[in-house]
């Protein structure tokens, strides 16, 4: 972002103009698509591996005789036909069609955790699922790697990620929160930054949960669990890694649904522009030029 | 995210959720193309090559104590192998069982479980992980696998151990079905690698593999062979099964199961 001067668009003479600013830096770009492409593929092969046991525990161990804390599975104990459930703790709800029981390639209710649709393969495979997460999980790890160092030597983290410590006061932040509930997007000048919230949102996502992905991961692996013991401690057990690696995949679909929507908010065509060509049209009053 | 309903982005809302079905139908496809597997699973080599690296030959599993134990130990893949060759040794409390071991080895060995029960034993208390997603925790008696290969005195060739073992799981059109196993040096000689003959103080039972089964504490569940019948020393694999070293591994499931 900036690193090479905007080109004004508009004749002089308009008020307001707009510009074209340079937004996001081409390792920006590129690093961005890359995630997307992997952030998707881990997602719905990492649904079809979940598939293959779907519940989850915290701790140590677990599995079938003992307590878990989330399952989906299909209730075929009452007469009548069998009902899919999610259960969240001792809460239970029905959830035919979606999670737990739902329609196969055939058109046939079958048992399944997360629907043929939200599943790669779409088809029970455990083996290719598990080929296109660790695949696309190289990948994603060598990708954020390159973006945190590129991010690093070019000033992209400091200069566009870190908040200003004017951005971080409360009434700053307090301002931010009601602009985005009212939906009121930045013009001019402030459109030339982040937000508070985007920026904290943004770190969060960078700082936390991807990385908190690669090694709640980790900690699944039986090899990397004799490699690096501390590992698999830290997050409190195996199964308590796996609990915490769906949370926060969870997390980041939510974030994705958000950043789309604000996108979509915020103008999709000059905000897809801009992470494609790296440009983004701003208005700006001829005063602050 | 197709579900945000803004009519004046319902286009846009649309072309997404379309763009997203296209591409998982597109994957379906790409999942089934040999060229696109031979990408997908080199991943496979990477991690063997990276956990190795990092790993040396020797880092250990976590052990660890009988308080930590599963109440109970869930039971998979075969349940009780078919034929009447098992039904008689475990009529006989597997008396009559001998483990074989052959192949690209000096002295071929014929071993009673007492032969094996009279050989240095080691005690693990370790998480058994199951590619499935559970885990379950259990204490392991045995012999190390090293002590036996010892007695066998490999040939300067041999790469691979095989473990053949007593249960079809699933008996497929191509003749396959027959349970083995394999791993390379490194884990064979590993000091967490055992031949476990009991779980949890009692001899193994049939779930669990009776009266043998292998232990590769840093690999996924499905390595750990149960119902042992016969371990051969190779320099290939691709000479059993459908050639990729294990049941699970020539039904597409990682050789190394480190991950």
């Amino acid at each position: 972002m900036s690193e090479t001067p905007e080109t004004g668009l508009a004749t002089p003479s308009q008020t307001p103009r707009r510009l074209a600013v340079y937004r996001h830096a081409r390792v920006t770009r590129l690093t961005h698509w890359i995630n997307f492409l992997c952030v998707s593929m881990l997602l719905f092969s990492g649904l079809q591996i979940f598939n293959a046991h779907p519940a989850l525990y915290w701790g140590q161990f677990g599995a079938d005789s003992d307590p878990s804390i989330f399952e989906l599975g299909a209730d075929e104990s009452r007469p009548g036909p069998p009902a899919g459930f999610a259960r969240i703790g001792s809460s239970t709800f029905e959830t035919t069609g979606i999670f737990g029981l739902s329609r196969n390639a055939s058109g046939e209710f079958a048992q399944r955790g997360f629907p043929a649709w939200l599943t790669l393969p779409s088809w029970r495979d455990l083996a290719m699922g598990r080929r296109w997460h660790f695949f696309f999980a190289w990948l994603f790890v060598g990708n954020l790697l390159v973006y945190v160092v590129a991010g690093l030597a070019n000033g992209h983290l400091r200069r566009d990620l870190a908040p200003s410590r004017r951005q971080l006061r409360p009434g700053a932040l307090l301002q931010d929160i009601v602009d985005h509930l009212r939906l009121k997007f930045p013009r001019g000048e402030e459109a030339r930054h982040y937000n508070p919230l985007q920026k904290l949102t943004y770190l969060g996502v960078i700082g936390l949960l991807l990385p908190a992905m690669i090694l709640t991961g980790l900690a699944m692996s039986p090899g990397m669990d004799a490699i690096l013991p501390w590992l698999v401690d830290m997050f409190g057990g195996r199964q308590s890694a796996r609990t915490i690696h769906f949370i926060a995949a969870s997390l980041i679909v939510l974030f994705v649904c958000v950043h789309v929507a604000m996108v979509l908010l915020a103008g999709p065509v000059n905000e897809l522009r801009s992470m494609i060509t790296g440009r983004l049209l701003i208005s700006v009053e001829d005063k602050h030029e | 995210m197709s579900r945000i309903q803004l009519p004046r982005r319902r286009f846009l809302a649309l072309s997404a959720a379309g763009l997203g079905g296209a591409l998982l139908a597109g994957c379906d496809r790409l999942s089934e193309t040999p060229a696109v597997q031979d990408v997908l699973f080199s991943a496979e080599s990477l991690t063997y090559r990276v956990q190795r690296l990092l790993g040396g030959r020797d880092a250990l599993a976590r052990e660890f104590t009988v308080a930590d134990l599963s109440p109970v130990f869930k039971v998979n893949g075969s349940s009780m192998p078919e034929g009447e060759e098992y039904a008689a040794l475990l009529e006989g409390n597997f008396v009559d069982w001998r483990l074989r071991v052959e192949g690209l080895v000096a002295n071929p060995l014929d071993l009673s479980l007492e032969d094996l029960r009279n050989l240095p034993q080691r005690t693990q208390i370790t998480r058994h992980d199951c590619v499935e997603g559970w885990s379950a925790i259990g204490k392991w008696r045995g012999v190390p696998l090293a002590i036996v290969l010892q007695h066998a005195s490999l040939l300067p060739t041999a790469r691979f151990v095989v473990f053949h073992c007593a249960d079809v799981y699933e008996r497929a059109l191509d003749g396959t079905g027959q349970y083995y196993e394999s791993i390379d040096l490194v884990d064979a000689f590993h000091p967490q690698t055992i031949l476990a003959h009991s779980l949890n103080d009692a001899p193994l039972s049939v779930g669990h593999g009776a009266p043998l089964r292998l232990r590769v504490e840093r690999q996924l569940g499905y390595k750990h062979a149960k119902y042992v019948m016969r371990i051969e020393l190779t320099d290939r694999l691709d000479r059993f099964g459908r050639g990729q070293g294990g049941f699970w591994p020539d039904r597409g499931y990682e050789w190394y199961a480190g991950i």
